[in-house]
């Protein structure tokens, strides 16, 4: 076990330095010219009433913030992202955590299992997309027609085509995506749980789920600590899917904040009032991930200590 | 400013200045967007042979699929180095690009062109003064097919709105879907209350409402109250509020071309959409039937006047001369035939008017020489931002969430910042 050459610390210790300068350069030059630029940039841009082209000159103050925060549409949307934060708590959640104490267990075709409820996850979320437009078509498409054929009904318009049943339907498209994600999370932590705990519990006489209740969950709690604050981000961020699926519509129903701001920069050339969205989804989210930061998972960090 | 205090005995200052003299640097950039055959040889051959005709004039042809042209120019314009001769679809997107000093003010340069492509020009120009040539201007009227509309008991297709309702349901009868929509993009159930309005809006009005952006006569009302009648028959196929356009089998103008609805309000590049999304190559072929939107009884508007766009020619701000010359070439006679004989488009040019071959496009065409006035579309003639409005409007129409006020107070709303 040969140390580092000693002597001379004081050359080695800027010859590091140099290195590190060296290795992280390419990469802060990067994220300056593709995060903290065009981040500035949008801050710049919200102030202004700006076409896509030509020179940033017609100042507007805080009007493109006053538009945003006052359009129906956006305050919608803002309701859209938060349905599917507390949505995916309320049900993802539960029913992740059935799973993945199901599937840590030692049942027949496990890995089957495993495999199946992952696959989904791991798919480009812009092929799920496309893949159920094509099962939710109205009429046509499969799931209709199964549904038909066991004798339940179907709505008039389609499942995405009916306002009130279009975010309730994208919303169990993201279920069956993003479920994987939160039983990996959950089987990983609880592979962490000793063996020896439920062992004994097991010789005191507690049945499976008394040891699941007092044991397993409470030790994997940080790990679902971590997994409603990444799923947190991911519902106020939602976008792609929500693009193929509906658009936003029918009649706005699906309108998320990130769609508003698509919409309102690359089709109407809104650039200000998009910019201005983005500030605000960005405040919003900021904000959340503190408060969660400081309320929850703050928690976590000191019971390590 | 540095570089003009030294410009004596400097030619290079760049930044694109549009200085180039008699003898100097005659390359032109030009964008289009027929990348197929024969349409890209064909232009080919007209850049070589205006080349041929011009001595020391370089034309560097750049052919790209449509959206990465539209891409590329939107790219283009931010950074205001726009190739000399490109596509302009008018209106609004054109007087935001002429505000920002990028396009080049043909009215006398061209002015003969001008005179003989007739009202096409309308819909570029800014303030009087025409900024592009229109090489190919196309009306939106009803697709249908023949052969569902013979097998329904239709012999002909309806003139007024009320036989629109009496067709729609016939075909209801007759178990055939009447019309597909693909409000999921929202512009083509748009086009239903810009032809609403457009029969029942007098024209002056309807111009007045392009340049002042005020939308108070009652005529726009009454074009929601028209539209609110056509979607009270529930004519569309189901599911049309998320249905796309024209993209896969299922989209409205798949519907269609795959003979799972009667017809669809579209404009003149439906064959060729409907080419594409059929596996045969075909689209509707022989059964492809054309007719033009029904008058409203009662409406003050032109039942002859036709909704439309198209595609023109423009220059940029800094292009040499010689790209004006050109792109009074590309609208010669000579041209203009060769571009219709190829089904590339419709031509504006009249000496080429029966030059087209496609008979549903010929009947399309006679339609549109007819019209007293071509109506641009209005999302293009009031600009991405006040259009976006109006079609977000009219598609909540469509789900049944909006009043024909609405759209107005919608669109009037958008008009305001704008100003």
């Amino acid at each position: 076990m040969a140390g580092p050459p000693a002597g001379r610390p004081g050359r080695d210790k800027r010859r590091q330095r140099l290195e590190i300068l060296l290795f992280v350069t390419p990469a802060l030059v990067l994220m300056a010219l593709f995060v903290v630029y065009p981040v500035v940039s949008a801050v710049r841009m919200s102030f202004f009433r700006w076409k896509g082209f030509g020179p940033l000159v017609d100042f507007v103050g805080l009007r493109n913030y006053v538009s945003v925060l006052t359009d129906s549409v956006f305050t919608d949307a803002v309701m859209h992202n938060f349905t599917i934060v507390f949505a995916s708590i309320l049900v993802q959640l539960p029913l992740g955590l059935a799973l993945a104490l199901l599937l840590n267990r030692r049942i027949r075709a496990r890995g089957l299992l495993r495999t199946i409820i992952f696959v989904p996850y791991v798919l480009a979320e812009v092929i799920a997309g496309v893949v159920w437009f094509q099962l939710l078509q109205p009429r046509t498409g499969v799931i209709e027609t199964v549904l038909s054929s066991v004798g339940i009904p179907v709505p008039e318009q389609g499942f995405l085509g009916t306002p009130d049943l279009a975010l309730a339907t994208v919303f169990v498209v993201l279920t069956w995506k993003y479920l994987g994600l939160a039983v990996l999370l959950f089987l990983a932590g609880l592979q962490g749980v000793p063996d020896e705990l439920s062992e004994a519990a097991q010789l005191d006489g507690a049945s499976w789920w008394q040891i699941q209740r007092r044991i397993a969950i409470p030790l994997i709690a940080p790990t679902i600590r971590t997994w409603i604050f990444l799923s947190m981000i991911g519902s106020l961020q939602l976008f792609d899917m929500v693009w193929i699926l509906t658009g936003g519509g029918p009649a706005n129903a699906t309108t998320t904040m990130a769609t508003y701001l698509v919409n309102q920069g690359t089709q109407r050339g809104n650039f200000g009032i998009a910019g201005a969205a983005s500030v605000i989804l960005f405040l919003i989210g900021f904000v959340m991930a503190i408060a969660y930061q400081f309320f929850v998972l703050r928690r976590d960090t000191k019971a390590e200590r | 400013m540095l570089c003009s205090a030294v410009v004596v005995g400097v030619t290079a200052c760049g930044g694109g200045g549009g200085s180039e003299s008699e003898a100097g640097d005659n390359t032109i950039t030009w964008w289009h967007n027929s990348n197929n055959e024969p349409g890209r040889g064909f232009y080919e051959q007209a850049a070589k042979d205006f080349e041929a005709d011009n001595p020391g004039v370089n034309i560097e042809v750049q052919a790209m699929a449509h959206q990465d042209m539209v891409d590329k120019l939107e790219a283009a314009f931010q950074s205001g180095d726009v190739p000399d001769i490109y596509m302009e679809r008018g209106g609004g997107e054109l007087a935001d690009h002429v505000e920002a000093g990028l396009v080049r003010d043909l009215s006398e340069d061209a002015a003969e062109e001008i005179e003989k492509l007739g009202g096409s020009v309308s819909g570029w120009q800014v303030d009087g003064k025409t900024y592009a040539l229109p090489f190919s201007v196309g009306v939106v009227g009803f697709w249908y097919n023949k052969e569902l509309f013979a097998q329904a008991g239709i012999e002909e297709p309806p003139t007024t709105m009320d036989e629109l309702g009496e067709v729609v349901a016939t075909l209801k009868g007759a178990g055939i879907t009447p019309i597909s929509v693909g409000a999921g993009d929202k512009w083509p159930a748009a086009h239903y209350w810009y032809y609403t309005a457009l029969r029942s809006c007098p024209q002056d009005v309807l111009e007045d409402a392009v340049t002042s952006l005020d939308f108070s006569d009652a005529c726009f009302v009454e074009a929601g109250e028209a539209l609110e009648q056509l979607l009270s028959t529930q004519p569309f196929n189901p599911g049309f509020l998320t249905t796309p356009a024209q993209e896969g089998a299922t989209s409205a103008s798949g519907l269609l071309a795959t003979e799972q609805v009667a017809m669809e309000l579209q404009g003149h590049w439906e064959p060729g959409v409907m080419q594409g999304l059929t596996e045969n190559g075909q689209g509707l072929g022989e059964k492809t039937g054309w007719f033009p939107f029904p008058e409203i009884e009662g409406g003050d508007g032109d039942p002859a006047a036709q909704l439309g766009g198209g595609d023109a020619w423009a220059v940029a701000e800094d292009a040499p001369d010689a790209a004006v010359d050109f792109v009074k070439y590309l609208l010669s006679d000579e041209v203009q035939q060769g571009f219709a004989e190829n089904d590339m488009g419709l031509p504006t040019n009249p000496a080429a008017s029966d030059s087209v071959s496609d008979p549903a496009l010929a009947e399309l065409l006679a339609v549109r020489d007819a019209a007293p006035y071509v109506q641009l579309y209005f999302d293009t003639a009031f600009g991405a931002s006040v259009g976006g409005a109006m079609n977000d409007a009219v598609a909540l129409l469509f789900a049944g969430q909006g009043s024909p006020e609405d759209i107005v107070k919608a669109t009037q709303q958008a008009a305001e910042q704008e100003r």
